[in-house]
């Protein structure tokens, strides 16, 4: 098989490929490390790390629902600075580029996060949180307010050169408003979607499942609604986009790069095939390969409308 | 810990809806300690979306024993494989039972499906041990006493047994039993475990307890198993990579 070029850049961002691993479905990559080989990973991107440790919600913090599942984790993480301690040592053996998610309550704490974790040579890149549907402070709060974004963007984007990612809400009327604000304060690109508000109900008890009612959908169910926010930005704005939401093989890969994504992050599918990654990329070398697709970044924003 | 493609030998039924499921699977037998458990993936296309949590039932020889209790579709699926038919199986998970140690009695409390750990358990400490088993459920139909020895049921209505709690029939006997020379092995519903805290507490009988959740991966990536440990406030431990076996001195039920 003749060499296909599997690379792909996010602004300044270069990528072995474009599959990334999503944030909160890795942890902090040790245990998918047992089943995948971060090595061949185009990226790794963390759970959202808070400035303090954040214990997160109390059970029952996951719900299983049609094709898909509704989790509250509510941003349990071990907080900056235990990260640098005890996970950066880990992630530093592997050559795959790491990108760090930060949730925050405030545009001080995002603020603040970015410039702690700055100063560490192994992080490639930030993912900004700013669309938890899972939190009471921060999170969507930031995520549904066109403002807020902005000014996040543009604080975060003061504190570092390093590539700056804005993780958009799908649970707004028009992403690519956001999209456009990321990129008027100088983001270098936006990941969508984070997950749709969702919730279940026990029909016996009449109570919430969720310890937190409301809880984040993700899954094979929404890769619809993700490939339209994609399109709805790839046609809108001028930035490049990293697909998220649902997507379980690498048909759905393909389908995310044709209507605009640049790459991709594989989410809840690591929690039922965390191999799934490693698969994933050698079948889409093997169907450009196939397609006579000699760059796979080519495939970025291809649609026929 | 790894993904392993094994055929199912037989399912037989033991009970009312109550399966046992026999899979080849000699990688797993080899390495799984009692209380472990297995994520088994459901179907090849997703749907359902997330693995099913077991406990490892038994082992024998290359073989592993799953109890399956019928109720959702998930279930159902993996029920209804015929010999021969694969099943994807990530595992083994989490921690097992301690059973070292120089206690003489081996006191083992089970409610419901919570039977499921301890045909294993049983078989690894028969040769050592005096085994007791008090084994309970609402009805007749929920008393599992598949593969336990020296069982006392007890039913909520009485159709079975003792007419009362497992905990009420535990503490009925509990006098024969010297807390400095036996262990609690306690698995079932969170109110009963909770309910065997107490009684383990009150009468200074060493205990652990398997625990379950709703959880999506099973190995720690997804964080949806917490528990409430008593020694840390400020974070949950994980059922799946923390317990699903515990002290329960150690968590919060």
């Amino acid at each position: 098989m003749s060499k296909v070029d599997l690379s792909v850049s996010i602004g300044s961002l270069k990528l072995r490929n474009p599959i990334m691993l999503a944030s909160g479905t890795v942890g902090y990559g040790n245990e998918i490390a047992e089943f995948t080989d971060l090595n061949k990973i185009g990226a790794i991107v963390t759970k959202s790390l808070s400035l303090k440790p954040r214990k997160g919600n109390p059970p029952q913090r996951i719900v299983e629902t049609p094709a898909g599942m509704l989790n509250a984790i509510g941003l349990a993480n071990v907080g900056v600075e235990e990260f640098i301690k005890e996970k950066i040592p880990f992630l530093k053996k592997y050559d795959v580029p790491l990108i760090c998610n930060i949730a925050a309550s405030s545009v001080d704490e995002y603020v603040e996060c970015t410039k702690i974790l700055n100063v560490e040579e192994t992080i490639k890149a930030f993912e900004i949180n700013v669309s938890c549907p899972n939190v009471k402070d921060g999170g969507l709060q930031f995520g549904n307010n066109l403002s807020a974004v902005g000014n996040v963007t543009a604080k975060v984007r003061a504190a570092t050169n390093k590539p700056l990612i804005i993780k958009l809400s799908p649970n707004v009327s028009y992403i690519s408003e956001f999209a456009q604000v990321v990129k008027d304060e100088g983001g270098d690109a936006v990941s969508a979607i984070n997950t749709l508000v969702g919730t279940s109900f026990n029909i016996f008890t009449k109570k919430p499942k969720l310890f937190n009612v409301n809880g984040g959908l993700s899954g094979a169910a929404i890769k619809p609604v993700a490939l339209a926010k994609v399109l709805e930005i790839s046609r809108k704005v001028n930035i490049p986009i990293i697909g998220i939401g649902g997507i379980m093989n690498w048909k759905d890969v393909v389908e995310f790069m044709i209507v605009g994504a640049s790459a991709v992050q594989i989410g809840t599918l690591n929690f039922i095939d965390p191999a799934s990654s490693e698969k994933i990329i050698k079948e889409l070398e093997n169907y450009c390969f196939v397609s006579g697709i000699q760059k796979i970044s080519d495939l970025t924003a291809s649609y026929i409308i | 810990m790894l993904i392993v493609n094994s055929p199912v030998v037989e399912t037989i039924q033991v009970h009312e809806n109550i399966f046992i499921q026999k899979i080849h699977s000699p990688e797993i037998a080899r390495t799984v300690k009692p209380g472990q458990f297995l994520n088994i993936r459901v179907s090849e296309n997703y749907f359902p979306l997330l693995r099913r949590p077991f406990s490892i039932c038994d082992v024998e020889d290359e073989n592993i024993f799953i109890m399956l209790n019928v109720t959702g579709e998930g279930t159902k699926i993996i029920v209804h494989k015929h010999p021969g038919e694969m099943l994807d199986i990530l595992g083994p998970l989490g921690n097992g039972f301690n059973l070292q140690g120089d206690y003489k009695n081996a006191i083992i409390v089970a409610g419901g499906l919570g039977s499921a750990p301890f045909p294993f358990v049983t078989k690894k400490l028969r040769n050592d041990k005096n085994i007791f088993s008090f084994v309970g459920g609402r009805t007749k139909n929920d008393v599992i006493t598949y593969g336990l020895d020296n069982v006392l049921t007890s039913t909520d209505d009485g159709a079975l047994g003792f007419n009362g709690t497992v905990i009420q029939l535990l503490e009925n006997n509990i006098y024969k039993f010297d807390s400095t020379t036996s262990k609690v092995f306690g698995c079932g519903p969170t109110p009963m475990l909770r309910a065997l805290k107490e009684i383990c507490i009150k009468y200074k009988l060493d205990c652990e307890v398997s625990t379950e959740s709703a959880m999506a991966c099973g190995f720690g990536i997804c964080q949806g198993c917490p528990i409430e440990s008593t020694a840390q406030k400020d974070k949950y431990l994980l059922i799946c990579k923390d317990g699903p076996v515990f002290n329960v001195k150690d968590v919060v039920l």
